[in-house]
């Protein structure tokens, strides 16, 4: 949806809540729980008993630097904690400990490559609440008539990213939000996985005419737990408030459940009151002032990360910035185009170009997320896109070759000598074929001597069928050429 | 001073209920403490900071090492409504 | 026989455990057979345990049986912190504090009585009954660690731990005659203390001897991993042995002397005569100055109830504790809090709740924090001027029950002399200093003991302590006159 066809510019901010792959909880030594049965992996602490205090998770306070060295945030030199109060049952001490006005970072950004630049405002620690299962129809919280609380998730690490209302249209938040994904997938501190609830999105929406320069009302769209679901609902949204402004209406601020089924946008139940969460200093924790030591470490275990690894691959490559930008935007892909070439060593632009063409294609079609997850080896890749600018196979053939290499595996040369399709190495069979197929399509040769060089496509054609696609179809090009003396 | 309207709205974040015949009571109390409390208003704290932390270490920090969870019974034990494994309560926004 | 157990102190008792001369069951009982006995004249005892567990060899502690306030989390023992919203509540875990005595050879005699989630000043705001002070049954024996100061003045308990924010371990000792000693913030763990105010609680001891206090802070001092705000002492709690005060300066601060806001007759002249007794040990009384310390009670009732309004939120009827049933979430919550928490909670959580919210929290909260960074400063300048800083302990001797609970700040003026102390993080303790009449000359003919304050740096504990026995001898007061 851009400025220009509708006249108005979305603004949006995201607000993204990153659950970290640390063994034990935020505040308590309970192990994170995956699919445990309820109320399996808690403690007095985490159960909020009276008398329990929490304690801050080393390993939380670490991944947490590396998020804000990786977005290039600046890191408090103090940071402390802050309860914010509320009654909810999935909140068992009746606050959540998190931060505040002075949080672990701020100040980052992150770039796609050829795409939205977005600023970070803030990254903070804080504690996840727990489940609250609906007993209804539906398993939603409208009609339901209990609730069970399992507190297995309460406590579990958080990293809460919050970015600059930088974001202008829908796909450009769908494109930030990958990347962000990617990098923190790479750098190894979640499983990111929007699905499993580990990686979480809302966005505040608002939209303004171009040149306006303050914002106007926003809302907030929660918990979008797919990238899909995430541009369509604020593509929604966002037709929705363009047409309320241009009606005459004002959009009110409220917080909005995008239905992906349905396409719809309800109002969430407004609460009785807007939220007073009197924030004050959590007095059961010191702050954490990051040591030069804690921060080295932190930087240390930073892998490349996706805007490095971009510039390598155009400087040292030669890439292309559309082929590099998904290369580094999927980041095992692109660990697998870099082994390729080592073991090729060379031919990086044609490696490029089979991994991102043929080989996402195959792995779209079978649904795979990680190429290793195919039978292909990077090496037998090199193998393959070796020979074919070696001209010893032919594009035709190689792409059959690599069908057989991602679903079964094994190496290049020995299916090309198994399935015959070695090129046709005997020239003289080759003039041979394309003698044939001159003579049995005059009508084409006719049309070539008339001027028009596409019909030698035919004569090709025929060449490739009765060669089974072994021929190399520059060199058939050029004795067609050659017999008609053209 | 504090109003009724702002001890039923405190009550409320508070999650407590008073009856409309403690409201008068409950006001005058905290009113009386409220105009005691009230003198440091008067007093000259610019510059000085806040007392946010009373000892004053930084990074006390547990290690990642998990330590053994309590049972499911046990801690339903003390539930005064457990149900399916978890702790029952009515649904929010009923 | 029994007589003279009880008349010895905790140590004189361990050490004769120690020894063979006692048996520790033998000891233990004498005590649990006194409490069935006789505490339903005080009401200082919530449970009591039927034996002791089975301990043996050397144990510091000499097996010496401990009064244990209800605030103090205890695995598989009712622990309700003087309140019903906790009636019947037994905790999966122990404190730290209660672990490390009992593992040092004090094993648990009792949970006392006490006013709800520590908040009061006489021990009327529990939700079990009030306690009554040994020395006069119509009179409070002070609060909130009520029940602990009671058993151990009358007799009950050979020592006891408690708890104090504002004061609630000094006053109450002060009010019963005996020895109180709120350590420096962070040197005992408060890992199983139910939390009212977190950056004031603290654990500590009531006892008839100081040399006993400094047995038992001994054993609890220490970081636990369990509770990122306790940093332990610096050194090794030593038992004190000074016979003489001199080269040490005492520092009567003004706004908390004698004549400060609503200090008795009696009690102002037994501080007075405590000043020269420390002037014949060799000790010089100097005058400084808090300034600020006559906030210390503005201060101190925005901060305690701010956090306490959050430490009490967990109290919703979910996950423990009993439930008002049969209606939405909202009645549930509002009605279990009702019916479960008694008034003064309510008030303070109001209080609190109001100290916090949008619009005022720079006004109340923001400004308190400020008020006690003031107070905090200006024990550090006092300090530059004398080694310790003493006040009468309590403005008055105890009050009758029932005197003070209609007026809410009367009651909060209590804790005068003890929260600036408190809000500053540092170390005292109250020793009782002599006998006086009430204002109105109500009471036993004899007086009502008065406690004497000594507040120190932080860490300061081992002079503290020091201080204080070679004081608590030359003053000879009779921990057992109010004997049951």
């Amino acid at each position: 949806m851009s400025n220009t066809a509708t006249g108005w510019e979305p603004v949006i901010g995201l607000e993204i809540h990153v659950q970290l792959a640390t063994r034990t909880k935020m505040f308590c030594g309970c192990e994170l729980s995956f699919g445990q049965a309820p109320n399996t992996r808690t403690c007095p602490v985490c159960l909020g008993h009276p008398g329990t205090l929490p304690t801050l998770n080393a390993q939380a306070v670490h991944y947490g630097l590396m998020i804000a060295l990786a977005l290039d945030c600046e890191i408090a030199p103090r940071s402390i904690f802050h309860r914010k109060n509320y009654f909810y049952p999935d909140l068992p001490k009746g606050y959540q400990i998190s931060q505040y006005d002075i949080p672990l970072a701020s100040g980052g950004h992150l770039e796609v490559p050829g795409g939205p630049s977005v600023r970070i405002h803030r990254a903070h620690l804080e504690e996840d609440a727990a489940k609250l299962i609906h007993h209804g129809e539906s398993g939603r919280i409208h009609g339901a008539g209990s609730s069970v609380v399992d507190f297995n998730r309460g406590g579990t690490p958080l990293v809460e990213i919050v970015t600059e209302p930088d974001v202008r249209s829908a796909s450009d938040a769908r494109e930030f939000l990958q990347l962000l994904r990617t990098t923190l997938k790479q750098i190894g501190v979640s499983d990111v996985n929007m699905e499993e609830g580990s990686l979480r999105c809302d966005a505040n929406v608002s939209v303004r005419r171009p040149g306006e320069e303050t914002y106007r009302t926003k809302t907030e769209l929660k918990n979008m737990n797919s990238f899909r679901f995430l541009e369509r609902g604020i593509d929604a949204e966002t037709a929705r408030q363009i047409g309320t402004w241009e009606s005459g209406g004002t959009v009110v601020q409220e917080t909005i459940h995008f239905d992906p089924v349905s396409g719809s946008l309800t109002p969430l139940r407004s609460k009785e009151e807007v939220h007073d969460y009197r924030y004050f200093p959590e007095p059961d924790l010191v702050p954490v002032a990051p040591t030069e030591e804690m921060t080295e470490r932190a930087r240390a275990e930073l892998p490349e990360l996706p805007a490095a690894r971009l510039e390598r691959y155009r400087a040292d490559y030669g890439l292309a910035d559309d082929v590099a930008g998904t290369l580094v935007g999927w980041s095992e892909l692109g660990s697998f185009f870099e082994a390729s070439v080592a073991a090729a060593n060379g031919n990086a632009g044609a490696i490029a170009r089979w991994t991102t063409g043929e080989l996402v294609a195959f792995l779209r079609e079978h649904g795979i997320e990680d190429p290793r997850e195919s039978k292909l080896s990077p090496d037998a890749l090199a193998e393959l896109v070796g020979m074919v600018e070696g001209r010893t196979l032919s594009r035709g053939a190689a792409k059959e070759v690599l069908g057989e290499l991602t679903a079964e595996g094994g190496d290049p040369r020995s299916i090309v000598e198994a399935r015959g399709l070695a090129p046709i190495a005997d020239t003289g069979e080759l003039e041979a074929i394309v003698e044939r197929a001159i003579e049995a399509n005059a009508a084409a040769v006719e049309q070539i001597r008339g001027g028009k060089a596409q019909a030698a496509g035919a004569i090709v054609g025929a060449v490739m069928k009765e060669t089974k696609g072994r021929a190399d179809g520059a060199e058939v090009n050029r004795l067609i050429r050659e017999k008609l003396g053209i | 001073m504090i109003s009724r309207d702002q001890v039923l709205h405190v009550a409320r974040l508070a999650r407590l209920r008073i009856e409309e015949e403690e409201i008068d009571r409950i006001s005058r109390e905290l009113s009386s403490v409220l105009d005691h409390i009230e003198k440091i208003s008067e007093l000259d704290l610019d510059g000085v900071p806040p007392t946010s932390h009373v000892i004053h270490v930084e990074n006390i920090l547990r290690p990642d090492d998990p330590r053994p969870s309590w049972p499911a019974e046990r801690v339903l034990e003390p539930a005064p409504d457990p149900a399916g494994g978890g702790f029952r309560v009515p649904t929010p926004g009923q | 026989m029994t007589a003279d157990v009880l008349r010895m102190s905790a140590a004189e008792a361990a050490e004769r455990v120690l020894a063979g001369d006692l048996g520790a069951a033998e000891l233990f009982s004498t005590y649990s057979d006194r409490i069935h006995q006789l505490d339903d004249r005080l009401g200082a005892f919530l449970w009591t345990a039927d034996e002791p567990p089975t301990q043996d060899g050397d144990a510091p502690l000499g097996h010496v049986p401990l009064a244990v306030k209800d605030l103090f989390c205890t695995e598989g023992v009712a622990t309700t912190a003087g309140s019903r919203i906790l009636e019947g509540h037994r905790p999966l875990y122990t404190a730290t504090a209660v672990r490390r005595l009992a593992a040092a050879g004090a094993p648990m005699l009792g949970k006392t009585n006490m006013d709800e989630f520590a908040m009061g000043s006489s021990n009327e705001n529990s939700g079990y009954g009030v306690v009554h002070n040994p020395w006069d049954p119509e009179r409070v024996p002070g609060g909130s660690s009520g029940g602990s100061a009671a058993a151990v003045a009358a007799g009950l308990a050979p020592w006891a731990i408690g708890t104090d924010t504002g004061g609630s371990i000094r006053q109450p000792a002060s009010l019963c005659g005996i020895v109180g000693l709120k350590p420096t913030y962070g040197a005992i763990s408060r890992y199983g203390m139910v939390a009212f105010a977190s950056s004031l609680d603290q654990c500590g001891p009531l006892t008839r001897t100081v040399s006993d206090a400094a047995l038992l802070l001994r054993h609890l001092v220490g970081h636990d991993p369990c509770d990122s705000t306790s940093l332990g002492l610096p050194e090794e709690v030593r038992l004190p042995s000074r016979t003489d005060l001199k080269g040490l300066r005492f520092g009567v601060p003004h706004e908390l002397g004698s004549r400060a806001e609503g200090v008795e007759t009696g009690v102002g002249e037994v501080f007075d005569r405590t000043l020269d007794r420390i002037t014949e040990l060799g000790g010089e009384v100097v005058q400084v100055g808090l300034p600020h310390a006559p906030h210390g009670i503005s201060a101190y009732y925005v901060i305690a109830p701010a956090e306490a309004s959050s430490n009490l939120a967990r109290y919703d009827g979910v996950r423990y504790g009993p439930r008002a049933r049969n209606g939405t979430l909202l009645d549930l919550y509002e009605r279990t809090r009702a019916e479960g928490f008694g008034d003064e909670v309510k008030r303070r959580i109001m209080l609190g709740t109001f100290a916090l919210s949008a619009g005022y929290y720079e006004a109340y909260y923001g400004r308190a924090q400020r008020v006690r960074t003031k107070i905090a400063d200006d024990f550090e300048a006092a300090f530059d001027e004398c080694d310790f800083v003493v006040s009468p302990t309590s403005p008055t001797v105890a009050f009758k029950l029932g005197e003070r609970t209609g007026d809410p700040l009367a009651m909060y003026m209590a804790d005068y002399c003890t929260v600036p102390m408190s809000l500053a993080g540092i170390p005292a303790v109250s020793i009782p200093a002599g006998l006086a009449r009430p204002g109105d000359g109500s009471g036993p003919p004899g007086g009502l003991p008065v406690g004497f304050q000594i507040a120190g740096p932080a860490f300061s504990e081992n002079g503290l302590l020091d201080a204080s026995f070679a004081l608590e001898q030359a003053l000879a007061f009779d921990t057992t006159a109010a004997f049951l």
